[in-house]
């Protein structure tokens, strides 16, 4: 019987109501800080266009002739002559709008450029993570299981491989591996929808998960090792309760740290899905970045930069909401407060 | 006087995942040989730039294992074996750079945030967390690409983007340190603010700081290759391994030693560091506890 069964309905039910006080109040106060981190990034992107080396005017332009309706057309469109913190507020509360301007490559607005490409960087993501999560966990477990034999050491030299290997030195070999010596798949491009797709995207997928699985794989590894010699785990065993049985209750109590891990993944991911875009020429968010920058586009720089600052920052509250939700001691020290 | 507080050992990075007895076996033994060529071709890698660079249109994309190149040649008649060895500087001495400017930051402003506290701390902190809510990959791309910047101005980007993760971790040891006995005596002694922090407290977290200066000197050399193979921070033509994979795509299919070679030490040199960096972290952990 658990502690929630011992207690009188009533009692279970102001704990419930605490809880969702408490839940409620940590939400509220990372929100803020959140909030505060992406204004001062928002700020910090919109000030790039003003930062950037040449002038302002012949960078909006691109490679626009300079005439000088075209220099009254940007100043206009930009609102050039109204102040600076004006100007932000103006772009900010366009972008919140979903309005990031128009790109200066492609003379289309930044909504358009970016929705056609997103499901590419979606898809590519997703297919890598499930790649990794299949692979690494079970390595992880097992390897945990089996410490310091065989194929514990197998394992941890193959992740130290996917750690240490950038995504673009890998997805480079993989490239002249598997698109050139034995050419059984495409090595540029994304495909044609379908299952041509999933198959333009194996190779890259591979090798964004290496690094991927590599981090989960050992994330996995500690996590299991230490719950298996934890207090929790002797006791259980003391019990004689079945091997199976202290198997969940070792991975349930590992899966904390694993799950809370998800921010360093998602960092691993967003510098990689760059490189390994940019690699295998895929329509991608990654490549279009890479492109971007090169050709100085900058409403489109800004427009990625701050999306994927406010994913992250989506993605930090979730785990830092979840470790209240799973971990029953931090949830006692939040409610004791 | 409340009694002194009992701390846990900080806890370390531990970049193999063995936590087992002290062993040198082969593994770090090769490693550290390794590293040491490694080192000593990227010091002398200069000298080699301007042999490297000689282009010879007659020569141009020979197969490896042509005689006198024995890596053969790229587009412009360039030797690969040569063009490797000089880029070796650029992949080396730049992340050596990097990882240390970035933990000096880290010992000033960490030690700084842990010892003071206060407002000192909330706005070392503050400035942390901005900079650590985006990858570093992407803000460098962003700030080096838009700038065009060259290679010691993209270096000196990096300093500064890698230091946020360090302040945290040196201001987490410092911190577990102020309330040890031995400060207090060093209080007591009216001992400098400075004294205390730098010279007293700072040598407590060295094997802290030490394994943290090894596995950022992993993924520094990853990060600023990674850069130069997207285009950015290396001039075009310049000898450099992140630079020569990206070239080497285009003549893949006539002397695919080109880009292999680099991709192959750039993995190699990254997996000696990190193997190296938790042999000697390890070393260092169990001298902090005798």
């Amino acid at each position: 019987m658990t502690a929630t069964e011992l207690m009188q309905p009533d009692e279970q039910s102001t704990r419930t109501k605490s809880l969702v006080r408490v839940l409620a109040r940590t939400l509220g106060i990372r929100l803020l800080g959140v909030l505060a981190i992406l204004l001062v990034i928002s700020f910090l992107t919109f000030s790039l266009v003003y930062l950037a080396p040449g002038d302002i005017v012949k960078n909006l332009l691109g490679n626009r002739p300079t005439s000088p309706e075209a220099v009254a057309a940007i100043r206009a469109q930009y609102n050039l002559d109204d102040p600076f913190l004006m100007r932000y507020f103006d772009w900010i509360l366009n972008a919140l709008r979903g309005d990031f301007g128009e790109s200066i490559r492609l003379q289309q607005p930044v909504t358009t450029v970016l929705s056609a490409r997103l499901g590419y960087t979606f898809a590519l993501m997703s297919l890598s993570f499930l790649v990794a999560l299949v692979v690494a966990i079970p390595m992880g477990v097992l390897s945990a299981e089996r410490e310091g034999r065989a194929s514990d050491r197998l394992a941890s030299t193959l992740s130290l491989v996917g750690l240490s290997a950038p995504s673009f030195a890998l997805a480079i070999l993989l490239l002249y591996l598997f698109a050139m010596l034995i050419p059984i798949f495409p090595a540029y491009g994304g495909g044609s929808g379908g299952l041509d797709t999933l198959w333009h995207l194996t190779l890259p997928a591979v090798a964004l998960a290496a690094g991927i699985g590599a981090i989960l794989m050992r994330m996995t590894r500690a996590a299991v090792l230490r719950e298996l010699q934890s207090d929790a785990i002797t006791f259980a065993r003391a019990r004689g309760l079945p091997e199976r049985d202290i198997r969940f209750i070792a991975l349930r109590a590992a899966a904390i740290p694993i799950v809370t891990s998800a921010g360093l993944i998602l960092t691993f991911i967003v510098g990689g899905t760059i490189i390994v875009e940019t690699v295998f020429a895929l329509p991608g968010i990654g490549s279009l970045l890479q492109e971007a920058v090169l050709f100085k586009d900058i409403p489109v720089v800004q427009a990625i930069t701050l999306l994927v600052a406010a994913l992250i920052a989506t993605i930090t509250i979730v785990v830092d909401m979840s470790y209240l939700l799973f971990d029953p001691r931090v949830r006692a020290k939040e409610l004791n407060k | 006087m409340t009694p002194p507080k009992i701390t846990p050992r900080t806890r370390m990075i531990s970049i193999t995942g063995k936590t087992k007895k002290k062993r040198m076996d082969l593994t770090v033994l090769l490693s550290g040989v390794g590293l040491a060529i490694v080192f000593i071709v990227a010091a002398i890698s200069p000298l080699l730039i301007e042999a490297a660079t000689k282009q010879s249109i007659l020569d141009a994309l020979l197969p490896p294992g042509s005689p006198g190149h024995l890596l053969g040649t790229d587009e412009l008649g360039r030797d690969v074996l040569l063009l490797t060895l000089a880029g070796t500087g650029s992949a080396i001495v730049g992340p050596v750079v990097i990882a240390t400017g970035s933990m000096l930051l880290a010992i000033i402003f960490g030690t700084l945030a842990g010892y003071l506290g206060g407002t000192v701390d909330a706005i070392i902190g503050r400035i942390v967390d901005v900079l650590l809510s985006l990858p570093v990959m992407l803000l460098a791309i962003v700030v080096a690409g838009i700038f065009g910047a060259g290679y010691w101005v993209t270096v000196t980007l990096l300093v500064i983007l890698f230091s946020p993760s360090d302040i945290r971790i040196v201001r987490a040891g410092v911190t577990e340190q102020v309330p040890r006995p031995y400060v207090e005596a060093a209080q007591m002694l009216s001992l400098s603010r400075a004294r205390i922090m730098y010279r007293h407290i700072v040598p407590n977290v060295w094997p802290l700081i030490f394994a943290n200066l090894m596995l950022n000197l992993g993924i520094a050399l990853v990060t600023l290759s990674s850069l130069s193979f997207l285009g950015i921070g290396v001039a075009p033509g310049t000898p450099d391994w992140g630079r020569q994979i990206a070239d080497g795509r285009s003549v893949m299919a006539d002397n695919p030693a080109m880009l292999l070679i680099p991709a192959l030490l750039i993995v190699l040199v990254t997996m000696a560091i990190n193997l190296l960096g938790d042999h000697l972290s390890e070393r260092l952990r169990e001298r902090g506890i005798q």
